[in-house]
């Protein structure tokens, strides 16, 4: 048996394997981009198409229907492998579970992330979004993404054992990624009025450090009550 | 070290030792909040800015600082149930988060009611505000959390670990009023040339205390039922049911 | 120390402020009466559950023991 297999192999293993699954499932990666896609199209009919008001609220849109989709994503993160066992054996293995769980989230965030922050430049045009605030689009995208995955997969860790934990999860999520919200649509705010915003930026990168390094402890810590 | 405090770790220990505390806390309880209240709408000097609306800090202010620590009681007794696996703890973690929920819905609606007079609106997105809003919000997450789980043990401690990462919110929630700029007053100073008067303050303080050693009471009563509920099959509970459960 | 309101009336009044002041008392009354409230009956209704689980426990157990 591979019993010697180091941190960094077992590491990119389980992101290999994630990844690979993802890709032949592929509505994993495109349902939660369609959706948040769908969202953000939603808010002009509903609002009024006007530029001006439109512009003002683009950032708030984008970053809600950004929660609200790595939230809809988030709940197959640990399913399938809470349901077919494997997720016991990674509990049951050598290696640490906070690796394990860190390189699942990674797994995650690559999938549904990355595609979100690409799409985002789009739709920010579509809204009317100042130009000044682009960069500061992707860059809060960027640093709070990540944020949402790792703070996100406390609550899918708790509620994994349960029937139906939908509801309840964004119960669990959603006033935890508040802080993140504030702070991103602050410094979008900021941006587009050409103020420096380095300060929301350094908070976010201070959530994400601060999440990087406690909540795999705390997911794994979910993960052990949830399959017992 | 600490074997002499084992004893009380039986539940059973615990249910008759919390049944002797909980009148002397509601005695106490219902005196201090009685004084506090009178002394603070009929005796206090009214505010020479906001004339008698700021009456309401007798109950927004003693809510508002209990709702945090009586989070902060709930994640302690969460950690401890976690870490040391002692049911009790876990038992009482469950306790206090609907009573702290409902002092957090006091200090949002009374907060909100000195908002129209004083602001002009009910309710402002600041910083303070939503941070207690989130407070709510995750009283009511850890609820039902616990509920939601067939199997208490295992919502003891999936609510427990959600209670314990609610933590980061309460210095935020704290200090929201000096770090940010808000609609929200100072904190209160207790000494130098803003303080408040004595004639204020001490009632205040009264309130503040009262409404502490009422969540403490409050939690105790909850305490002992909850011990009944998951003590279901004990003997002792069962003798006690049958006493006093079949009228 | 004395009261700072001339009457009864004068009390009630809050110096204007009377429905924002007992607005907020109300509501942190009330709800902290209906906690308590709760609070207080969920002992007997624990008990009353466990009461009914051991008769229905009972109950079983002398329907089988009759069976035999």
């Amino acid at each position: 048996m591979n019993r010697g297999i180091s941190y960094t192999q077992a590491f990119f293993t389980l992101l290999q394997r994630d990844l690979k699954i993802a890709v032949r499932h592929r509505g994993d990666i495109f349902n939660p981009l369609l959706f948040f896609i769908i969202v953000v199209t939603l808010f002009p009919l509903g609002i009024g198409s006007e530029a001006k008001i439109l512009s003002r609220v683009a950032p708030g849109i984008i970053w809600v229907a950004a929660l609200l989709a790595s939230m809809l994503s988030l709940e197959r993160l640990f399913k399938a492998d809470f349901v077919d066992g494997s997720l016991e054996q990674m509990l049951l293995s050598p290696q640490p579970l906070q690796l394990l769980v860190l390189s699942k989230v990674l797994a995650h965030w690559l999938l549904t992330g990355v595609p979100l922050i690409i799409v985002a430049p789009l739709l920010a045009v579509l809204l009317h979004m100042d130009s000044n605030a682009y960069p500061a689009l992707i860059e809060t995208l960027l640093l709070g993404t990540p944020v949402l995955s790792l703070l996100g997969a406390i609550g899918v860790a708790l509620t994994v054992g349960l029937r139906k934990g939908g509801v309840l999860l964004s119960l669990l999520i959603l006033p935890l990624y508040i802080p993140v919200l504030i702070f991103a649509t602050g410094a979008i705010e900021f941006a587009a009025t050409k103020q420096p915003y380095d300060g929301q930026l350094a908070i976010i990168a201070a959530l994400l450090v601060g999440s990087l390094v406690l909540a795999p402890f705390a997911i794994g810590a979910s993960l052990r009550v949830s399959t017992n | 070290m600490w074997k002499w405090l084992h004893p009380y770790a039986e539940p059973q220990r615990a249910y008759q030792l919390a049944g002797k505390f909980i009148p002397w806390l509601s005695i106490l309880a219902t005196l201090m909040l009685l004084t506090g209240t009178i002394w603070g709408m009929v005796f206090s000097p009214t505010d020479y800015q906001q004339g008698d609306s700021y009456r309401i800090i007798f109950v927004h202010v003693p809510a508002a600082s209990m709702s945090m620590s009586a989070y902060i009681g709930m994640a302690i007794a969460a950690f401890i149930g976690l870490v040391w696996q002692i049911k009790l703890a876990d038992w009482m973690a469950a306790s206090i988060a609907p009573v702290g929920a409902v002092i957090t819905f006091i200090a949002l609606v009374t907060g909100s009611t000195w908002g129209k007079p004083m602001w002009g609106t009910w309710w402002v997105w600041d910083a303070r505000l939503t941070s207690e809003l989130v407070l709510l919000f995750l009283y009511l997450g850890v609820i039902s959390l616990y509920a939601s789980f067939e199997d208490k043990v295992l919502a003891a401690r999936a609510a427990g670990i959600l209670a314990i990462v609610g933590v980061i919110n309460i210095p935020i929630i704290k200090y929201s009023v000096d770090w940010w700029n808000s609609l929200h007053q100072g904190s209160i100073k207790m000494t130098g040339k803003t303080a408040m008067p004595p004639d204020m303050l001490v009632p205040l303080v009264i309130n503040i205390l009262g409404f502490g050693v009422m969540i403490a009471a409050l939690s105790l009563v909850r305490f002992r039922a909850e011990i009944l509920a998951r003590n279901g099959m004990r003997p002792w509970v069962r003798e006690l049911a049958q006493a006093e459960g079949v009228k | 120390m004395q009261a700072q309101f001339q009457s009864v009336a004068d009390f009630f009044h809050m110096g204007g402020y009377a429905f924002y002041v007992w607005l907020s008392y109300g509501i942190a009354y009330g709800s902290l009466g209906i906690l308590i409230g709760f609070c207080i009956t969920r002992k007997s209704r624990v008990l009353k559950e466990i009461a009914a689980k051991v008769q229905r426990e009972e109950r079983l157990a002398q329907h089988r023991s009759n069976k035999q």
